[in-house]
């Protein structure tokens, strides 16, 4: 029955690890050739891959895991999917009804711990009600703000046969809001027309909401020449060849875009959540502008910064609306205002914030990213990330055309989350050349999942920019701890090659920037999983970066800014 | 309360209001939350407040459409109005949650809560119980040749001042529901 209904709800492929509480649904998997199922190593891998597969795709991951250790193994993924907002569906074993409550074999209260991390969640009891709650586990996932849902199915209740239902999304009680308000749409449309330094701040929501949404966005973006910029988790939205385009905001975000932020009289805010790592210091948050907020969730409007102009509704829905009201009125943006504010941004550019020292003896990380822009920009190419400085510079040095080819843990910033989800991302995309930028240290979180990479034959290449440190706890803590670094270094690290070699993947090792362009187009050029160890430059900063308890004009942009600048109460922030 | 048909959103119909208020002052709110009668729906709303770290100051529960699984959840908190707009926001984002009503803003509401209290004593204090209680129109439940439960329906003020009158009459113990609270007129 679980396999029917995930058949009538196009599922292709499922992440998963069986064991003793989930076998009866393993059966039925063995017994069909219409799903996919993708053994991972670890749960928290399977969650993952199925994120990745999630954001690249636009349709929920599906994950399917036994009880108790199965289960919590999987709850760091489902965290990350929830702050993120991706939509899964995690199935997981539970002990038999009869057995519940007896702190049974591999029993853990599955529903319990996972209700804080979840979207919502279901233990069902009654054969009769499981498709039902599988179909409307699929709704809830992908309906209003996407998120991470489980089932958790006791043992008995998958060996029980009972009546099946098709899905019935019509009927579902959960229907969040979609259209906008138009009177708010007016009022926003209105405000564009007289606003004389207006910028577009836009998040991952715009991906969420759908292709159709980035399309509008950057019809809008060109219909109004509004200078645009977006979080980590929207890169993709709006091309960064644009020529609106500002780069990434926020702590590791460009000079330009948050010297935009702050000056601006009109911030319109597009499925972002106003996240402390973007607005920084929130007293001195764009201190002079009107801000509107287009988002699903209500409760993301208001939470973090007073907003004048809110929208509740889907991103694509109210985009479509704002500029059939913009061609109708023949709107027309302050001409005089839009000049001199360009202007503006133009000189905060030529800062070049992202400006590093180059090196020939080693590789600066910047240059390596540099050099795998350069030589995979024009390939039809999907980028995940760890997290840490790897990431930021990932975010800054490579340039996102397109939505949902860019995968990264934004809001939890999970370290091991990159791996698996290029697996997630290459299942979904065979042909496609799949790259996770990595910091060895993360890479390391995760590495068991050189099994299934090698078991499945996927390309993946792991590009681990190894500064054998953990750069960004190494930087904070030369910033904030007075250069005591405690615990922030890797020590007995493997020898990636022999690693590779072990698993049957393919490794390289890179360390002279004389030799990286090739060593790049080596790792391009193998047709199987490559790990690829690059030895960087082991204690440069991530730059420019806002402070804690800063604001976005105080933005350090290299070493020489760095003495002393965080007080007593930013040293608490994280 | 099928009468009451607000839709989660912005709307100028909606339950919450999206336009900020600049107050830092904190104001008490009760509010009426109707929520799909499950498992573990209870333990979403007050995970809710505590994981967010939002106060409650009373919570009642109990089922009131059999037929529809709909109980009723009545909270009374405490927060600044960017906060109590930020709670009612979070409680109609959990998919269990059907209707979020703020019976503070959105009429004037009848507010009761029902409490037993235990007073033991005897001679003139005892006598003196029983004539306090009899002003206060709390009922007798259970009498002992040394003790008496009363019976309380009432605002919480005038529970609390019950109570702090029977205190030096020989309050041992009382048992306080919590609010209940419906909207005045239709």
């Amino acid at each position: 029955m679980v396999i029917q209904a995930l058949k009538d709800q196009g599922v292709d492929t499922v992440f998963g690890y069986p064991g003793g509480a989930v076998l009866p649904i393993y059966d039925e998997i063995f017994q069909q050739n219409e799903i996919r199922h993708i053994l991972v190593r670890h749960e928290q891998g399977a969650v993952h891959a199925a994120e990745g597969y999630a954001r690249s795709t636009g349709k929920p991951g599906v994950v399917l895991v036994t009880s108790g250790p199965g289960a919590t193994n999987a709850v760091t993924g489902l965290t990350d999917a929830l702050l993120d907002s991706i939509p899964l569906v995690v199935l997981t074993g539970q002990v038999p009804t009869f057995m519940i409550g007896s702190d049974a074999f591999q029993e853990a209260d599955t529903v319990g711990i996972t209700r804080p991390c979840t979207k919502h969640n279901w233990l069902v009891k009654d054969t009769d009600k499981l498709s039902g709650v599988i179909h409307e586990a699929f709704h809830v996932a992908t309906t209003g703000r996407p998120g991470p849902v489980l089932v958790d199915i006791p043992k008995d209740v998958q060996f029980a046969t009972g009546a099946y239902k098709k899905p019935a999304p019509e009927k579902s009680t959960y229907n969040p809001q979609v259209k906008g308000d138009n009177e708010s749409i007016a009022e926003l449309v209105a405000a564009i027309e007289t606003a004389k330094k207006p910028v577009f701040y836009t998040g991952g929501g715009v991906i969420n909401s759908g292709p159709e949404a980035s399309r509008l966005l950057r019809e809008l973006v060109e219909a109004t020449g509004i200078p645009i910029t977006s979080t980590l988790m929207g890169l993709g939205a709006y091309p960064a060849s644009g020529k609106h385009w500002l780069g990434m905001l926020g702590m590791h975000g460009l000079y330009e875009a948050n010297m935009a932020m702050h000056d601006c009289d009109l911030l319109i805010a597009i499925g972002s959540r106003f996240d402390d790592r973007i607005t920084g210091k929130i007293d001195a948050f764009s201190p002079r502008s009107v801000k509107a907020h287009i988002d699903i969730d209500p409760s993301s409007i208001n939470k973090v910064v007073r907003c004048d102009i809110p929208i509740v509704g889907d991103v694509a829905t109210v985009l479509e609306e704002v500029l059939s009201i913009w061609k109708s009125r023949g709107s027309k943006t302050n001409a005089e205002g839009l000049t001199r504010w360009r202007s503006k941004i133009a000189e905060w550019k030529k800062i070049n914030c992202l400006a590093y020292n180059g090196s020939t003896k080693t590789i600066k990380p910047q240059y390596a990213l540099e050099r795998l822009e350069a030589l995979t920009k024009d390939r039809d190419r999907y980028i995940c990330t760890e997290v840490g400085q790897h990431q930021m510079w990932a975010a800054q040095f490579l340039g996102f055309e397109d939505p949902n080819r860019w995968m990264t843990s934004g809001g939890l910033g999970t370290m091991g989350y990159g791996f698996p989800a290029s697996i997630g991302v290459q299942i979904a995309h065979p042909e496609a050349l799949v790259i996770n930028v990595a910091g060895e240290a993360s890479w390391l979180m995760n590495m068991q999942e050189l099994g299934t990479v090698t078991q499945f034959d996927l390309p993946v290449k792991q590009f681990i920019l190894n500064n054998e440190r953990l750069g960004m706890v190494r930087q904070w803590q030369e910033l904030l701890h007075g250069e005591r670094y405690s615990h922030s270094w890797s020590e007995s690290l493997p020898d990636f090659v022999k690693l590779a070699d072990a698993f049957g993947a393919k490794g390289i090792l890179c360390k002279d920037p004389a030799d990286l362009d090739d060593a790049i187009m080596e790792m391009l050029n193998h047709d199987g999983p490559v790990i690829f160890d690059c030895l960087v430059e082991k204690h440069e900063n991530c730059f420019p970066m806002i402070p804690s308890g800063k604001a976005h004009n105080e933005m350090l942009l290299g070493e020489a800014d760095t003495q002393g600048v965080i007080d007593s109460k930013g040293s608490v922030l994280v | 309360m099928s009468a009451l048909h607000i839709k989660k959103g912005s709307t100028s119909h909606s339950a919450y209001n999206l336009r900020p208020t600049f107050s830092d002052v904190e104001e008490r709110h009760t509010l009426a939350v109707l929520v799909e009668n499950e498992p573990g729906v209870l333990a979403r709303v007050i995970g809710l407040f505590s994981g967010r770290g939002y106060n409650i100051d009373s919570l009642t529960v109990a089922e009131v459409d059999h037929t529809g699984h709909l109980s009723r959840i009545t909270i009374v908190t405490t927060g600044t109005p960017q906060v109590i707009e930020q709670i009612k926001a979070q409680l109609g984002r959990i998919v269990s949650v059907r209707e979020v009503h703020d019976l503070t803003v959105e009429g004037r509401a009848v507010e009761r809560e029902l409490a037993m209290l235990k007073v033991a004593g005897q001679g003139d204090k005892r006598v003196e119980a029983l004539r306090i209680a009899e002003i206060f129109r709390a009922k007798v439940v259970d009498s002992t040749l040394s003790s008496f439960v009363f019976e309380i329906t009432g605002t919480p003020e005038k529970i609390d001042a019950l109570a702090d009158l029977m205190r030096p009459l020989g309050l041992v113990e009382i048992a306080r529901t919590g609010i209940a609270a419906l909207l005045r007129g239709d």
